[in-house]
């Protein structure tokens, strides 16, 4: 899923400083699975604000709302009449979310109030980490699973770097070497033949690198008569 | 000299943190009598320098043999391909391909970092460029691409058993000549080498083993904890605690390591890595090893 994180509130606190009427505005899926924009984070940062606007002698307004996804128009169609009488959004969902509802609501400042960090998973209690970069273009079938785009600090195609040393990855001990474990899961599939094989150079386009990407599925859309 | 079957020395120039050209000028006239190539490295470290293209050239004029560094970090197949036409043009004719160190080790820790290409797809694409005299896409290069592509190898870095069978795919890919990361621990070295002779390998590249001299007890401890892919034994950080004198017991393990490496089979040269001290280390290495005077190919 999704995994974001919460902007400090030195962070946050500039960006809603010129507003006096706030939304802060949750969403009830990934981001509330990562615990950075569901019910009592919209609620714990909606007080905070409230609290320090009193601190500072000022009496700012924080509504508070959450909807089941903020990068869907139905859902998002719920929190209209909210959204219209606030000066501003300050968005608990993920990027996709705070996008879509700058894109529906286009008189509206739309302010971050999360960090949006990656597709990932969590690894234990309180610890998130990254598996999939959205590449477009999956290669797994040939790394035992283990992608190393997402996981590879070099994203190398090829095998591991000379960096690779007990497993771990040259830039930190605490992130482990994804070829050791692309090469240890081969080991035990009995594929490690697979890992001669040359992998040619990428073809990028069905990555970021061609702009924003956007595709069509036939099959889904309503065909007018 | 390598395709001659003589015994190779390299060595490389590290180019300034700045735009002063004698600085490379300086140490190639130094050391070319005693190297038959001199690398001259891509920003190592991910530290901005001098570029590897324009130290290459710098070298050239003073009748230096350079092996021009590219790490996958910086440029993507379009730059890259790029330099390699212009220094081509330059008089540039050996070429080392290295996915590069992480940007976090450098002085531009919060950069963006490219990776387009694997350091295995870089020497795919320079041979690719060479025999077929085309670019990644397709099109035809016009002119002519005499080029020798070499790549490096990390004989201790993990998994052990697996860095043969990379080395492999880089010879499959195209890599004629290899520069491998410093030698401390030969007999760990040895059994990488019997694995390469294994696969036969020993006869379809030119290996350089490569060996950096120690200037202190603090470099030592420092490599061995701190550089990424260096493997410095701890006798070796004991002998140069233990040293008089630090720098000769620095030459002093150097020589013992390039006296024994050359009698492992399957190593066709040395490549000194003196950094920082490349004028003073690298000459006095080349005579006391016996390797001086370079013979005429």
């Amino acid at each position: 899923m999704i995994k974001a994180r919460q902007k400090p509130l030195k962070d946050i606190a500039p960006m809603v400083a010129p507003f006096s009427r706030v939304l802060v505005l949750g969403c009830n899926t990934c981001s509330a699975i990562c615990l950075a924009g569901g019910e009592k984070e919209v609620a714990i940062l909606a007080s905070t604000l409230r609290m320090q606007s009193r601190l500072n002698g000022q009496q700012k307004e924080l509504g508070e709302f959450v909807v089941k996804r903020q990068c869907e128009m139905e859902f998002v169609e719920e929190a209209r009449e909210l959204i219209q009488s606030h000066d501003a959004v300050l968005s608990l969902a993920c990027g996709v979310g705070m996008n879509f509802v700058a894109e529906m609501f286009p008189e509206k400042p739309v302010l971050p109030g999360n960090d949006t960090m990656f597709l990932g998973l969590p690894r234990e209690l309180g610890v998130f980490a990254e598996r999939c970069v959205a590449c477009g273009d999956c290669i797994i079938h040939l790394t035992g699973g283990l992608c190393p785009i997402a996981r590879c600090a070099k994203h190398l195609f090829n095998g591991p770097c000379g960096g690779s040393c007990g497993g771990r990855c040259e830039i930190s001990p605490d992130i482990p070497c994804i070829w050791q474990m692309i090469y240890d899961k081969l080991a035990r599939l009995g594929q490690l033949a697979s890992l001669e094989e040359l992998i040619p150079v990428r073809d990028w386009k069905a990555n970021e690198a061609l702009g924003p990407r956007s595709f069509v599925r036939q099959d889904l859309q309503v065909k007018e008569k | 000299m390598l395709e001659a079957g003589q015994f190779a020395v390299t060595s490389e120039v590290g180019p300034p943190k700045g735009t002063d050209p004698t600085v490379v000028t300086r140490k190639g006239t130094r050391l070319k009598d005693y190297c038959d190539a001199l690398n001259v490295t891509d920003n190592q470290t991910a530290i901005v320098r001098l570029s590897s293209l324009a130290g290459c050239a710098l070298l050239r004029q003073v009748g230096v043999e350079t092996v021009m560094q590219i790490v996958c970090r910086d440029r993507n197949r379009i730059a890259i391909q790029s330099d390699v036409l212009g220094a081509i043009a330059l008089g540039i004719r050996n070429f080392l391909c290295l996915s590069g160190d992480h940007q976090m080790f450098g002085n531009h820790p919060t950069a963006k970092n490219v990776f387009d290409l694997d350091s295995i797809q870089l020497i795919a694409a320079l041979k690719k460029m060479r025999d077929e005299k085309k670019f990644l896409c397709g099109d035809d290069i016009s002119g002519e691409v005499p080029i020798f592509i070499g790549a490096a190898e990390n004989p201790f870095a993990d998994p052990f058993e697996f860095r043969a069978v990379r080395l492999a795919k880089k010879v499959r890919a195209g890599a004629q000549f290899i520069q491998t990361q410093a030698v401390y621990d030969i007999p760990k070295f040895a059994r990488f080498m019997e694995m390469v002779r294994e696969k036969g390998l020993d006869k379809e590249v030119h290996i350089l083993a490569g060996i950096i001299p120690i200037r202190s007890a603090g470099m030592a401890r420092y490599m061995q904890s701190s550089v990424p892919g260096v493997y410095v034994p701890e006798e070796v950080v004991n002998r140069m605690k233990g040293a008089k004198v630090a720098k000769e017991e620095g030459m002093k393990i150097a020589l013992e390591d390039i006296e024994q490496l050359r009698q492992v089979p399957g190593v066709h040269g040395i490549h000194l890595m003196a950094v920082g001290w490349e004028e003073e280390a690298v000459p006095a290495l080349v005579e006391k090893s016996g390797l001086y005077p370079r013979p005429e190919v």
